[in-house]
């Protein structure tokens, strides 16, 4: 997007003409209208920084971090921040700064994991059951009912007590308790396309529920599913952070947020840094995320805000 | 996270009603049950010996046996179940082991203490986050929206248990403005005879003034991060009511019958987007009773959320179950209410 | 009733004045603890550490062991008692005048129905008494009172008589005051439910309420035999938070916490408000070594293990003032404890003894652990010092009761966890670390021995036959042995001994702590 001021004015011009000749024209244009819109949203730049600069710091943390993540040194426990330890050391004399790098891996990799099977699943169950309805939409509307009746937290914190702690058992747990809003939307969505004429069209064609369903609902589905998983990232990754505080999520001697506050709670009145930069961490990765699924919300869809 | 959840538990509660009552209740029953049994099962496969919880680790082997028939382990699972929702039934949820009260006498007791949290929570994330709402709508994308509107943003980003712990760091321990952990100050303990098991409520009835203000002060600080959160979806979905209420003709009407500005937005538009408001306000509460449950674990609140969380690590299985078809139980009477009371105030609503 | 302040003044008050001013009444002393262990405040049933020091201060038994010397006993409700020469009769003669808390005369009868209702109801701690030979069917044979005055008591077979003693110091041997019990049996229950949370015993306190996780509250016992309590009354409130403890104890809203750990202990050290006392507890932490995995299971291997642990680094830095190094099974004060510590971080030892042992390249190995402090911190200790010998222990930390449960099925590589003292007789510890009668996994008996899969039949044959020994020095000079040779060969990995630490306003003092949790009293507790 800072190209923007670079690029020729004929693309700007092909790309804004009225009477596009071609569909990739068209799209690009479309494309680019929602980036301009997007780049004029401050905040959302912001928030596309923010979600940038974690992956830039998961990807060079090992040329980022002073220390090893898990390098004790008794004799330097709980030093306050200063130039030997940036963020201070914890209780077992580690590095909170390096701790805090590294931990950004653990934070994106529970967040991209839970996607990969969220997303998928949510899509899958709701345009099936939004497309084809009868007994298959009433039981899997049930089935997100129960999951729905649950609080969240609670649910999640069930399975992981049933299943183990772990960081790899808390993401199935909160896959699990993530996926029904997802089949929701979907479901929604799909049920709006139902009738529309192009699905009618493919239907006269002869085309088969399963191909109508992968090849017109679930790509339409995708842009409101992408948007919600942004703004939902977020929760995901406050979601895994509280678990790790339970001591249920990620655990020793991994660097995870919500495990480096649960274990700096204990110091929190006198060694306040052992808990607050994790914290922190978790604020602005949050918050980078929401503001970037606020602005992708804004582009993409101008129905809700 | 809760944004999404909540938008889908609003779609499922209308489609509810326009189906009518009786085939509400029968969701409802289908939905317990779906609850009873997700608990059950997890409660069966949890890694901890349910019986070493009864008995602990040095009973002898004769003891050990005795406990576990007692407990109804030795029974193949499905007559477990049998067993168990038959009496759910009749309302008995068994007996905690932890506490060694029946579950309903424990959570008659931990209960008002979440409500007590949430609902003062609510009321502060009301109060706040509908005016916030509102001026953000009336001023939108200018600097007062940006700045609500990153507010509300942070409310979605922060861990509720880590500023739990930051405010205790600075108003309890650094500044002293309130009052510590718990619910009164272990003086004030007993002093009032629980008739609604909500402190605030009762030391007023009983003219207990000292005890008032030692629980208030206790209760500010949960309440308020608490209502930070409830406060950043309220201001958020009152602003986009209010966006779509400004776009209407009669707006542009008004104003352009030269009303004022303010009396525009606050009578004209603001009086038709209390409606929809009321749906997120029970939403909201619902949700504040989810997310009591980290909050309590901070400020050791005697309320449900920790309740269940601490019968879960001990595989106190009674205790979950009955704690969580409670909660469940609310959450979707909270649903249905403000379903209900939307069909109510709007005869427009379906 | 107090006075009244509508909202308005409770909201100022609230806001502005009240946690100026905390400070606990004059006539009730507020402890923070962590009670959530509290299941049953029923003598007979009781058994987890902090219903244990509830119960003791509630009832009475009939001889205790001097605090300050275990080995030195005196009775409590008796005033003598002795073993007859055939070695199995034992006759106690019961004190006179004395009453429960509820007016009724405690009698030979009282003691006589205690013991026989815990052996009957065999809960938890049954088997301190059922070990010599009690059973439902015979008890009322073998225990019963001869006269109003006279208890006897017949073992199955002959043992050290202070076995016997000591067990009967344990908290199952209270003695009820049966009357008033009785009132509230149901069935057959010995009124175990009525008991859980109301009390009929005779020491300095009464039981005026348990309410589970949140706090229990003691009264002065009017009819307490002994020296008048000096406050009327005692609150235990649960507070799971060390900080949270240390955080009221400084604010004055409590007078004693009972949890703090190291760094509370030292940040609290300048406040002049605030002094500290402290007690040995039995309670000792070690690793356990399952013997069911290879690499485990060879002896150089389980010795290498034992020269990777930094223990006194761990002690100073993460424990100090809370535990102290402690190599040997039987905590300081036990007949035949010992104070050898053969063990200290030696990397190039230890790195021999695994190139011995095949295993120079290390190996990977599991470690559970209770995931709360100081566990959590000891665990990443142990496993940084692993890696120094090549050793991967990966951690698997879970709830207590969790780690426990995997434990008893055996399904652990390793496991950090702690084991305290059941009553003050060393047999207590050397049954459960050096003996395995059985070692298949259906055994009824699962000493931690067993549940490390540790095969030890001539071991096991010392250790039980040490409890026959009648002769003191004898017995003591054989765990001196067992414990020399425990220290060699043994799958266990001990480290620690806890010191319990209390601190506590200024202006309170006189609170006993003994060696063991049912020996930490309030009845001296004054404020001024």
């Amino acid at each position: 997007m800072s190209q923007r001021a670079e690029k020729p004015l004929g693309w700007r011009r092909w790309l804004l003409a009225e009477t596009p000749w071609s569909r990739l024209q068209a799209e690009l244009g479309q494309a680019y209208l929602a980036a301009l819109s997007f780049a004029r949203n401050r905040l959302a730049i912001v928030g596309l920084s923010l979600v940038l600069l974690l992956l830039l710091i998961a990807l060079f943390a090992p040329l980022l971090a002073t220390h090893a993540p898990d390098a004790q040194n008794l004799t330097m426990r709980l030093h306050p921040p200063g130039a030997a330890a940036w963020f201070g050391t914890d209780e077992l004399g580690r590095d909170i700064y390096s701790r805090i790098i590294y931990g950004s891996r653990i934070t994106l990799g529970i967040v991209s994991l839970v996607i990969i099977l969220v997303g998928p699943l949510g899509l899958v169950i709701g345009c099936a059951a939004g497309y084809l309805g009868g007994w298959l939409d009433t039981v899997m509307m049930r089935l997100t009912d129960v999951f729905l009746a649950f609080p969240r937290l609670i649910l999640a914190l069930a399975f992981v007590a049933a299943i183990g702690p772990g960081i790899e058992n808390a993401v199935i747990a909160i896959a699990l308790t993530a996926w029904p809003p997802y089949a929701r939307v979907a479901r929604a969505e799909t049920i709006a396309l139902r009738h529309s004429d192009f699905v009618s069209a493919a239907r006269l064609q002869g085309a088969g529920a399963l191909r109508i369903i992968r090849r017109q609902i679930v790509p339409l589905c995708v842009s409101s599913v992408i948007v919600r998983l942004t703004l939902d990232m977020s929760g995901i990754i406050l979601t895994a952070a509280g678990l790790g505080f339970l001591g249920l999520g990620a655990q020793p001697p991994s660097p995870e947020w919500g495990a480096m506050i649960s274990s700096g709670r204990r110091f929190i009145l006198d060694q306040w840094w052992v808990a607050f930069f994790p914290g922190l961490a978790i604020c602005l990765a949050g918050l980078g995320f929401n503001l970037l699924g606020d602005g992708l919300r804004d582009v993409l869809d101008p129905k809700q805000r | 996270m809760a944004r999404v959840a909540v938008g889908a538990r609003a779609a499922s509660a209308f489609r509810g009603v326009a189906a009518g009552t009786g085939r509400t209740l029968l969701v409802l029953a289908l939905t317990f049950f779906g609850l009873l049994l997700v608990t059950f099962l997890i409660g069966r496969v949890v890694p901890i010996d349910p019986v070493l919880a009864a008995v602990g680790d040095r009973a002898s082997a004769e003891t050990y046996a005795r406990a576990r028939a007692e407990l109804g382990l030795d029974l193949p699972l499905y007559q477990q179940f049998a067993i168990y929702v038959g009496k759910v039934l009749q309302g008995d949820f068994g007996r905690s082991v932890l506490t060694s009260n029946p579950v309903l006498t424990d959570i008659g007791r931990f209960f008002p203490a979440t409500l007590e949290l949430a609902t003062l929570a609510t009321i502060l994330g009301v109060g706040i986050g509908v005016p916030l709402g509102v001026i953000a709508a009336a001023r939108q994308g200018r600097w007062q929206d940006q700045v609500i509107r990153v507010v509300g943003l942070l409310g979605y980003s922060i861990p509720v248990f880590w500023l739990g712990l930051v405010g205790l760091l600075v108003f309890y321990a650094r500044l002293g403005w309130v009052a510590g952990p718990g619910r009164v100050d272990v003086g004030f303990n007993d002093i009032v005879e629980p008739m609604t098991g909500l402190i605030l409520l009762d030391s007023l009835m009983e003219g207990e003034g000292e005890v008032f203000a030692n629980a208030l002060s206790h209760l500010v600080l949960p309440a308020a991060i608490l209502g930070y959160f409830s406060l950043a979806y309220v201001s958020r979905m009152t602003r986009s009511f209010m966006i779509d209420q400004l776009r209407q003709e009669y707006i542009v009407t008004a104003r352009v019958k030269g009303i004022a500005e303010r009396r525009v937005v606050w009578r004209h538009a603001f009086g038709n987007v209390m409606l929809p408001l009321v749906t997120v306000v029970a939403l909201s509460y619902a949700n504040l009773l989810e997310g009591s449950v980290l909050t309590e674990t901070v400020f050791a609140w005697p309320g449900i959320g920790a309740y269940i969380t601490n019968s879960l690590l001990n595989a106190d299985m009674n205790a979950v179950l009955g704690g969580t078809i409670v909660v469940g139980a609310v959450f979707i009477g909270l649903n249905m209410a403000s379903d209900l009371l939307y069909r109510l105030l709007d005869p427009r609503a379906r | 009733m107090r006075h009244r302040e509508w909202v308005f003044g409770g909201l100022m008050t609230a806001l502005l004045v009240s946690p100026a001013f905390a400070a606990t009444p004059k006539d009730t002393v507020v402890m923070a603890k962590q009670i959530d262990d509290i299941i049953s405040l029923d003598p007979g049933e009781v058994f987890e550490f902090s219903g244990a020091e509830a119960v003791s201060n509630i009832y009475d038994k009939l001889i205790d062991f001097n605090i300050k010397k275990v080995s030195e006993l005196h009775g409590r409700l008796v005033e003598s008692w002795g073993v007859a020469d055939d070695g199995v009769t034992y006759t106690f003669k019961m004190k006179k005048g004395l009453k429960f808390a509820s007016g009724n005369p405690i009698t030979a009868a009282d003691a006589a129905w205690s013991l026989q209702r815990a052996v009957i109801l065999n809960k938890t701690p049954g088997f301190i008494l059922t070990q010599f030979g009690f059973t439902k069917d015979n008890v009322k044979d073998r225990i019963k009172a001869s006269d109003p005055e006279t208890l006897v008591i017949v073992t199955a077979k002959q043992v050290a008589p202070s076995f016997l003693y000591y067990c009967l110091t344990a908290n199952v041997s209270s003695v009820v005051d049966s009357k008033l019990a009785e009132q509230h049996a149901k069935g057959d229950d010995f009124a175990n439910e009525w008991l859980k949370s109301h009390s009929a015993g005779s020491n300095a306190f009464t039981l005026r309420d348990w309410r589970a996780n949140e706090d229990y509250t003691l009264e002065a016992n009017p009819n307490y035999w002994g020296k008048k309590p000096a406050v009327k009354r005692v609150v235990v409130r649960h507070v799971a938070e060390p900080s949270t403890q240390r955080l009221l104890l400084e604010k004055g809203d409590i007078d004693y916490a009972r949890n703090l750990t190291r760094d509370d202990l030292n940040a609290i050290k300048s406040n002049p408000q605030i002094a500290t006392q402290e007690s040995p507890k039995g309670n000792i932490v070690y690793v356990g070594l399952n013997q069911k995995n290879p690499n485990l299971a060879k002896p150089e291997v389980r010795e290498a293990l034992k020269y990777l642990v930094d223990y006194d680094a761990i002690q100073r830095n993460i424990l100090s003032g809370t535990y102290i190094v402690h190599e040997s099974f039987l905590p300081d004060g036990f007949l035949g404890a010992i104070d050898d510590k053969p063990y200290k971080l030696d990397v190039a030892k230890a790195k021999a003894l695994l190139a011995k042992a095949g295993l120079s390249g290390g190996f990977t190995m599991t470690m559970d652990a209770p995931g709360s402090s100081p566990y959590t911190d000891i665990a990443q200790a142990i496993q940084a010092g692993f890696a120094q010998g090549g050793v991967k222990l990966e951690l698997i930390p879970g709830d207590q009761k969790q780690v426990i449960t995997k434990y008893r099925a055996r399904n652990h590589d390793s496991v950090l966890l702690y084991w305290g003292p059941d009553y003050q007789d060393p047999h207590t510890n050397a049954q459960t670390f050096a003996s395995n009668p059985d070692n298949s996994d259906s055994s009824p008996s699962k000493t931690l021995a067993w549940r490390n899969s540790w095969n030890i039949p001539e071991m096991t044959k010392t250790t039980l036959d040490a409890v026959g020994e009648r002769d003191a020095e004898k017995r003591a000079a054989i765990y001196e042995s067992l414990q020399r040779e425990h220290q060699k060969i043994s799958p266990f990995i001990i480290m620690f001994e806890q010191i319990e630490v209390a601190a506590h306003r200024k202006n309170v003092d006189g609170f006993i702590m003994g060696p063991s949790v049912d020996t930490n009293f309030y009845e001296e507790i004054r404020k001024n």
